[in-house]
């Protein structure tokens, strides 16, 4: 009995100690949460969104972007735009978390290093040839031949410290098929507003203010320290937020946005996201893989603008996506140079048209055609599928439905298997040339659907040298304009970005979903 | 017992490699790792490099030859995703899983055993009809769903416990654990009760069951006659004799635990290896994958013949036979 009471009394007492709430602490803590954790700290080594977005807390790169996406000088304080290269001041007085000091040559390894043959950066590198010390504080990227866009395409080249990577041995990123990890995978050292303080995979990763960091009166944040953990299951990261156990969660799914509204001292803020979603039809081949017919019947416009005509999109808007999207006739959100209000108002909703045309086209009768669709890609993608197989259904069209994950999806456009499939684009470099390039120009790395209109091939060249901006906007408009016309893609919707947070943080919401610290204040 | 023992460590090889080989066949229809691996810019002739560096172009036959002759050396390569050691990887996973695993054996072994032989000995009480009826939500409900309810009952609306999250570790060196700390305790409190459920009532009406037969034997009436105390009779010598088919399923289920982890692993965001799994699976991280499906495979066999060692040592007829 004696035995039991004094049990009883540790038990409650322990209980007691259990449900103890966490003391809170003076300094302005920001603590979030979204699905992945960053994958590895080298800030050159995976182009991915939550590695980019942690490695830009602690790196920084020459221009940068603010919440509105406006360029905004960085590690350069100016630059210069010239015919075979732009000229760019470097801030002075930088130092790296680790003390070295930061200048010229720090710029010239960081271009080497991200056009390394290992880097995932190389792509966005290739715009800069070479780069030229001119002193200390001044270089020059050199370009093969004018470049209207440049300053564009360097925000996501961080710049690393020269001295700090060849002591480590990691002048090079990680190759795919190395044996083994290197230092710069857990271990960092950037000029940027954060430095890492302890760091456990998938489950923590706490960073401090730079105490020297220059930007400290020139931004308004006034975090002193930030706490990462990743939650990968939806409905948990929701319910770390309703329990306040997290201020911030950059990904909540739009079913919870309503409850989390309602709950006291929660917000959700919510912006049009630099992102599209669309179908690409194969107009290319001869004859479709997934179809009943001898012949390709994407060839004909009209049964194109059928599809277009078919697809009620405002239905897709209200009943798929909770309201939350941007209906369109584009494949490149507002935002983006080239995106405009007459451009983007989406084509009608009108099945007896579309039944019209699809009868003139000589199929009155319909077809049968394999829709390839991602599963766990972008918001809603499988559902957005199911309406449309439905509603191509009206017009005669029998759809089979395919809808896996990514890794299979991805790979069908890739390969070019598809006849007809879902795709999402982002632009970071806000610039219609990005999806030119890899869209809609003949042999673009992501057009599996055969298009290839002339003018606009050479309108993609034209518009990487075109240096009087006047000019170069209206070759993009031109192009957009035929690419209306020609409808090589059916457009859908712009996906909106909704962040959800405590009502005593101001956080910016920025529409290429990128957290910047620098800008959150704690009230 | 040596012969055994051997035969059944030869049986345990034919065994991992046949997993290892199915697993790796599964491996070519989860779709193409390089298209997680760069970002959309890549060329097609990038991701076509990249693919042929990894070795994925060579026919699954090779790869898999290529796995075996690496695995033997203890070398399983480098995580895709993460780009690092797999084995490391797993290493560094696997105390938060062992320890989760642990606590949930724990809790569905006391109160499986505890009320499997009271509602077995008082079987018409309405506590014991009670019991069973809401035991029968540990079966039916899925494990996701139970492990959301909690989250919500005890982190969101009673704000106990936290929703998810190892809590504070303590690093021994060779082992982080989070069962040195009252953080840690409050963190595993939900997610193992959440992995225990299953089990709990698996062994709760097995034992039941088999407590009812046992107590209708002539041995027991004998017990009875000879005047042993209920305490004895009921945990002496009915309970032993329940033991041999609730071992098996203990056994078998620890690995069940395992496998069941990897879901309660996902809705609590415990860092162990059951959520490197699902993250693997996503990213078609072969690497992980291979590695992981062999490290399961050996698992089981092992806890195999740990339970046919345990026969012997509980029903002596067994060895003798």
């Amino acid at each position: 009995m004696k035995f039991s009471g004094t049990l009883a009394m540790a038990l409650s007492a322990s209980a007691l100690g259990l449900m103890a709430p966490v003391a809170a602490s003076a300094e302005n803590v920001l603590r979030w949460t979204s699905q992945g954790d960053a994958l590895t700290l080298d800030p050159m080594s995976q182009n991915e969104g939550p590695t980019n977005s942690m490695n830009s807390m602690i790196y920084e790169s020459l221009v940068s972007r603010d919440p509105a996406l406006k360029l905004i000088p960085e590690l350069a304080v100016s630059w210069e735009p010239g015919p075979d290269g732009w000229t760019f001041k470097l801030r002075e007085g930088v130092k790296f978390h680790d003390g070295a000091d930061f200048t010229a040559e720090d710029v010239v390894f960081s271009f080497e290093r991200a056009k390394a043959e290992s880097s995932d950066f190389k792509e966005q590198a290739k715009a800069v040839s070479s780069v030229e010390v001119i002193d200390d504080y001044t270089v020059k990227l050199l370009t093969d031949g004018p470049n209207p866009i440049l300053a564009n395409q360097l925000t996501s080249i961080n710049i690393m410290d020269k001295g700090w990577a060849e002591a480590h041995n990691v002048a090079v990123p990680q190759d795919y098929a190395a044996e083994e990890e290197t230092y710069a995978v857990r271990n960092a050292n950037g000029t940027g507003p954060f430095i890492v303080a302890s760091r456990a995979p998938e489950e923590l990763t706490v960073l401090t203010a730079n105490p020297d960091w220059w930007g400290k009166e020139v931004f308004p944040g006034n975090i002193d320290k930030i706490e990462y953990r990743p939650i990968s299951n939806a409905a948990t990261r929701v319910a770390a937020l309703l329990s306040g156990e997290v201020d911030f969660v950059i990904d909540p799914p739009l079913q919870d946005l309503e409850r989390i509204k309602a709950s006291d001292g929660l917000k959700v803020e919510t912006v049009a996201q630099i992102r599209s979603i669309f179908f690409g039809f194969d107009q290319g081949v001869d004859k479709l893989r997934s179809s009943d017919l001898e012949v390709n019947p994407f060839k004909d416009a009209k049964v194109r603008e059928a599809f277009n005509l078919a697809i009620d999109k405002a239905a897709i808007q209200r009943v798929v996506m909770e309201g939350l999207s941007f209906p369109t006739a584009m494949i490149t959100p507002p935002g983006v140079l080239g995106n405009t209000p007459e451009l983007d108002e989406p084509y009608g909703f009108d099945v007896s048209k579309a039944k019209a045309l699809m009868e003139e086209a000589g199929y009155a009768d319909g077809f049968s055609v394999q829709l390839d669709c991602p599963n766990n890609r972008y918001i809603n993608d499988e559902k957005i599928c199911q309406a449309t197989v439905a509603m191509l259904a009206k017009i005669g069209v029998k759809v089979k439905l395919d809808a896996v994950p990514k890794a299979q999806h991805f790979p069908k456009i890739q390969k070019r298997t598809s006849d007809f499939y879902m795709l999402g684009w982002g632009v970071p470099t806000l610039d219609s040339h990005y999806v030119f390039a890899y869209l809609l120009e003949k042999d673009g790395s992501w057009n599996a659907t055969g298009y290839d209109n002339p003018r606009v091939n050479e309108i993609t060249q034209l518009i990487t040298a075109e240096t009087d901006l006047d000019k170069r906007t209206a070759l993009i408009d031109e192009a957009w304009h035929l690419v209306k016309a020609d409808m090589p893609y059916l457009p859908l919707h712009h996906q909106v970005i909704a962040w959800a947070m405590a009502e005593g943080f101001d956080i910016p919401i920025a529409a290429d979903d990128g957290l910047r610290p620098r800008f959150v204040v704690k009230k | 017992m040596l012969f055994f023992i051997l035969r059944r460590l030869a049986q345990s090889l034919l065994v991992m490699a046949v997993v290892s080989a199915i697993s790796f066949s599964l491996f070519n229809f989860l779709g193409d790792p390089v298209n997680n691996m760069v970002g959309q810019d890549a060329t097609r002739e990038q991701r076509l490099e990249i693919r042929d560096k990894l070795g994925l172009n060579d026919p699954i036959l090779t790869q898999y030859a290529r796995f075996v002759g690496n695995a033997v050396q203890g070398d399983f390569g480098l995580s895709y995703r993460i780009r690092r050691p797999v084995d490391e990887l797993i290493m560094e996973r696997l105390p938060a899983t062992i320890e989760l695993v642990f606590v949930s054996a724990i809790i569905a072994l006391v109160f499986g055993i505890g009320l499997g032989v009271y509602t077995g000995i008082k079987r018409n009480s309405w506590v014991s009809r009670a019991i069973l009826s809401v035991s029968l939500v540990g079966v039916s409900l899925p494990t996701f769903i139970i492990g959301i309810t909690l989250i919500y009952l005890f982190a969101v609306i009673l704000r106990w416990l936290p929703s998810s999250g190892r809590g504070g570790t303590v690093d021994l060196g060779w082992w982080q654990t989070s069962l040195l700390t009252v953080d840690g305790w409050r963190a595993i409190i939900l997610p193992a009760i959440t992995l225990s459920l299953f089990q709990l009532t698996l062994i709760l009406r097995l034992v039941r069951a088999e407590m009812l037969e046992v107590m209708r034997t002539d041995y027991i009436k004998f017990a009875r006659a000879r005047g042993l105390s209920d305490r004895s009779i009921y945990f002496v010598h009915a309970l032993r004799n329940t033991l041999v088919p609730v071992i098996t399923v203990i056994g078998l289920n620890i690995g069940g635990l395992i496998a069941f982890s990897v879901i309660t692993e996902t809705v609590f965001q415990w860092p162990g290896t059951g959520l490197m799994f699902i993250q693997a699976v996503d990213f078609v991280d072969v690497p992980i994958m291979a590695a992981y499906l062999v490290f399961v495979a050996l698992l089981f066999v092992f806890i195999n013949l740990v339970v046919d060692i345990l026969y012997f040592v509980v029903d002596p007829r067994i060895w003798l036979g």
